[in-house]
C-alpha cells in the first residue's frame, strides 16, 4: 500500500535505526577501562571471519578484550533487545492491549523461581559452579511459567484473552511467592539473585551467544512471518474469523513463538524490563499502526538501545557497573515521553 | 443458491437465542432480517458468519460450511459487522486491503493485484479520495463505503450487513442502500442484512424476515410482513401501517390526538 497519513515517518525511520545499532555496536567494541581504535577493532573482527587473515596491529591483550569479552557482549546485547522488543510488539499485537509485555504470562515470575533455585543449588556446591546452570533454570522456568499460565487458562483463548491474561498473574504471584520463600530460607544467595533480577550482560561469553541462538532465531522467525495476521488481529477476534483467520490457532502460534524466544532472552540476561513495551510503542509512534513495519523494526530499534544502555551501564559509574534494568527504564522513560507528547496520534 | 440455512439454532447456555431459523438467498437477492430487540438478528447473522457456534444446516454454493476450511469460507461470505474494531491510525486503504487476507494465508504475503483491486473497489465506491485517511477520522457514511469496501474486496458470493444505518442521518441511510442495491446487482451478490427501521426495510429488500425470540414469526414480501397486526402483536406498537404509491410508511399512533400549534 502506498504512504498513509499514519506512517509519515516510516522512509526514515528504518536508516535512523540501522545507523543506531551500527553506531551503538562501535562504541560498545571500542568504548571500556582500555580504549581501543575502531579500525583495529573492525581489522580484528574481521579477521576471525572464515577466509579472513588480517594483522588487526592490536596488541594480544587488547585483541583478546576485543572478541572474547566486548564483541560476545555487544552482540548479545543486540540479540536481547531485538528479542524482547519483537517478543513484547508480538504480545501486545496478539492480545491488542497496548500494555501486554514479554513477561504478561508469568515468564519473567517463572525465570526468576528457575534462576534462584539454580543460584541456591550451586552455592551449596561448590564444586560444579563452572557448569553455570543459572541460564538453564531461567530458560526452564520460563518456558513452564508459559505453560502453565496456558494450561490453567484451558486454551481457550478465542473466547477470552483477558482469562489468559488473568492467569498470567495468577502463575506470576504463585511463582514469585515460591521464590520469595526460597530466598527467605537461603538469604545468603540474596545479593546475587537480585543481581540477577536486575538483568545483566556482565559474564557474556560466545558460549552464551550459541546457547540463546537458535532459539531466537526460530521465534524470529515465526514471528516475523505471522505479522500480517498481526494487522488483522488488530480487528478483533469476531471479524478476523471472517476474514478467514483461525484466531485461536493464531494467538497460540505468536505466544508460543514470543515466549520462546523471551525465555531464551531471559536465560541470558536476567530480568530487563522496559524494552518490550518502550521500543514497539517508540516504533508504533513513528510508523504507525501495522504490524507488517512494527516487528522488522522493533528488533532493530530494540538490539541498537540495549547495546547502547548497556554501554551506559558499564560506563557511566566506571569501573563498577549498573543494572542495566535500571538504565533501560531511566533512559527510556524519558525517551519514550518525549516521544508521546511530540508524536501524538495523527489527526 | 448462494447461501442456504437449515433449522439454524444457536444457544448461548440453556437460553436458545436462534430457534430452527431456515432462509435461502439467491444471487443478486436481498434479504432483511427485521424484529425487535433482543429478537437474534445480529446473532443469527454471526451464526450463518461461521463466528458463534450453531446448528442445523449452512450451505454456501451448495457447499455446507463444515466442510470448509476459515479461508474457503471466507472466500464465499463477507460480513460488515454493526460497530466494528477499527485499530488505531490505520488508513483506508491498508483497512480495506485487510480484505484480501482469505486469499493471503498465515504466513503469507499480499498478492501483486491487491493494491490496484484495493483501489477499483474505493473508485467504485466513490471513495478513492479517502484511501489517506485514517479510517477513525471518517464521518459515519464515509465510514460505512469503508467497511463496504473491505467486503467488497474479500469478492465472494455472499455479503451479511448488520445495521448497516444504524448510526446515519436519514440522506446517508438512502446512500447505503443505494449503494447496497447497485452492488447486489452489478456484483450478482446474495444481500442478507438486519435493520431496525421498518420503513427503510419496507423500500430496499426484496424480502424480508421477522424474527421475534429467536423465531420465524412472518417471512416474505414487506407489505406481506409488516402488517398493523404483526408489529401490534410483535413489537408492541401501535402504528399505522400506511400503503403509499412507492412504499409503506409506519406512523405512530397517540393515545389522545395531537394539537398541532403553529
Amino acid at each position: 500500500m502506498g504512504t498513509t497519513t499514519a506512517n509519515r515517518g516510516h522512509r526514515w525511520a528504518v536508516p535512523v535505526a540501522v545507523i543506531a545499532l551500527v553506531a551503538a555496536a562501535a562504541l560498545g567494541l571500542t568504548i571500556g577501562p582500555v580504549r581501543i581504535p575502531l579500525g583495529g577493532v573492525l581489522r580484528e573482527l574481521a579477521d576471525h571471519l572464515p577466509f579472513v587473515n588480517l594483522d588487526s596491529g592490536l596488541s594480544p591483550q587488547q585483541a583478546s578484550i576485543v572478541w572474547q569479552f566486548r564483541a560476545p557482549r555487544v552482540v548479545l546485547g543486540a540479540l536481547v533487545g531485538a528479542m524482547l522488543s519483537l517478543a513484547g510488539a508480538s504480545y501486545q499485537g496478539a492480545f491488542r492491549n497496548p500494555l501486554a509485555d514479554p513477561y504478561l504470562l508469568g515468564v519473567a515470575a517463572g525465570a526468576g523461581l528457575g534462576a534462584t533455585v539454580a543460584i541456591i543449588a550451586r552455592s551449596g556446591d561448590v564444586g560444579t559452579s563452572f557448569l553455570t546452570p543459572v541460564p538453564i533454570g531461567a530458560f526452564v522456568g520460563a518456558l513452564g511459567a508459559a505453560a502453565l499460565t496456558g494450561a490453567v487458562a484451558g486454551f481457550r483463548w478465542r473466547t477470552a484473552t483477558s482469562r489468559l491474561v488473568l492467569s498470567g498473574v495468577a502463575v506470576a504471584s504463585f511463582l514469585t511467592a515460591a521464590q520469595t520463600y526460597a530466598l527467605q530460607q537461603n538469604t545468603d544467595v540474596l545479593r546475587e539473585v537480585y543481581s540477577w533480577i536486575l538483568g545483566r550482560l556482565t559474564t557474556s561469553k560466545w558460549s552464551d551467544v550459541v546457547i540463546v541462538l537458535p532459539y531466537m532465531v526460530v521465534s524470529a522467525v515465526v514471528l516475523l512471518a505471522t505479522r500480517r495476521t498481526l494487522d488483522v488481529l488488530a480487528v478483533g477476534d469476531e471479524e478476523a474469523a471472517t476474514l478467514g483467520i483461525r484466531v485461536a490457532r493464531a494467538r497460540l502460534i505468536v505466544v508460543a513463538a514470543a515466549s520462546l524466544g523471551t525465555a531464551a532472552a531471559v536465560a541470558v540476561s536476567g530480568l530487563i524490563g522496559f524494552v518490550g513495551i518502550i521500543v514497539p510503542h517508540t516504533v508504533r509512534l513513528l510508523v504507525g499502526g501495522s504490524y507488517r513495519r512494527i516487528l522488522p523494526l522493533s528488533m532493530v530499534l530494540g538490539a541498537a538501545f540495549l547495546v547502547g544502555t548497556d554501554l551506559l551501564a558499564r560506563t557511566i559509574d566506571q569501573p563498577a557497573e549498573l543494572p542495566i534494568g535500571v538504565i533501560t527504564a531511566f533512559i527510556g522513560a524519558p525517551f519514550f515521553l518525549v516521544v508521546l507528547r511530540t508524536r501524538s496520534a495523527p489527526s | 443458491m448462494s447461501i442456504l440455512a437449515k433449522d439454524v439454532s444457536v444457544r448461548f447456555g440453556k437460553r436458545t437465542v436462534v430457534d430452527h431459523v431456515s432462509l435461502a438467498v439467491e444471487p443478486g437477492e436481498w434479504l432483511a432480517v427485521i424484529g425487535p430487540n433482543g429478537a437474534g438478528k445480529s446473532t443469527l447473522l454471526r451464526a450463518l458468519a461461521g463466528v458463534v457456534p450453531c446448528t442445523g444446516r449452512v450451505e454456501l454454493d451448495g457447499i455446507p460450511v463444515d466442510r470448509l476450511g476459515a479461508r474457503e469460507r471466507a472466500r464465499r461470505l463477507a460480513m460488515v459487522a454493526q460497530t466494528p474494531v477499527v485499530p488505531e491510525g490505520i488508513s483506508v486503504a491498508d483497512y480495506v486491503a485487510l480484505g484480501r487476507t482469505p486469499y493471503n494465508g498465515l504466513f503469507g504475503g499480499a498478492r501483486p493485484g491487491d493494491a490496484r483491486l484495493v483501489a477499483d473497489v474505493l473508485s467504485e465506491l466513490d471513495a478513492s479520495h479517502l484511501a489517506d485517511r485514517a479510517v477513525e477520522t471518517l464521518s459515519g457514511g464515509e465510514r460505512q463505503r469503508v467497511l463496504i469496501a473491505r467486503a467488497l474486496v474479500q469478492d465472494t458470493p455472499v455479503l451479511l450487513l448488520d445495521e448497516p444505518t444504524s448510526s446515519l442521518d436519514v440522506g446517508h441511510q438512502q446512500d447505503v442502500l443505494e449503494l447496497v442495491d447497485r452492488l447486489r446487482r452489478d456484483r450478482d451478490l446474495a444481500v442478507i442484512m438486519t435493520i431496525h427501521d421498518l420503513t427503510l426495510a419496507s423500500r430496499y429488500p426484496d424480502r424480508l424476515l421477522l424474527l421475534v425470540d429467536g423465531r420465524e414469526a412472518a417471512a416474505g414480501a414487506p407489505h406481506d410482513v409488516l402488517t398493523e397486526a404483526h408489529l401490534s402483536r410483535y413489537y408492541g406498537a401501535q402504528v399505522r401501517v400506511l400503503c403509499l404509491e412507492d412504499g409503506i410508511a409506519i406512523v405512530p399512533r397517540r393515545p389522545f390526538p395531537t394539537e398541532i400549534t403553529a
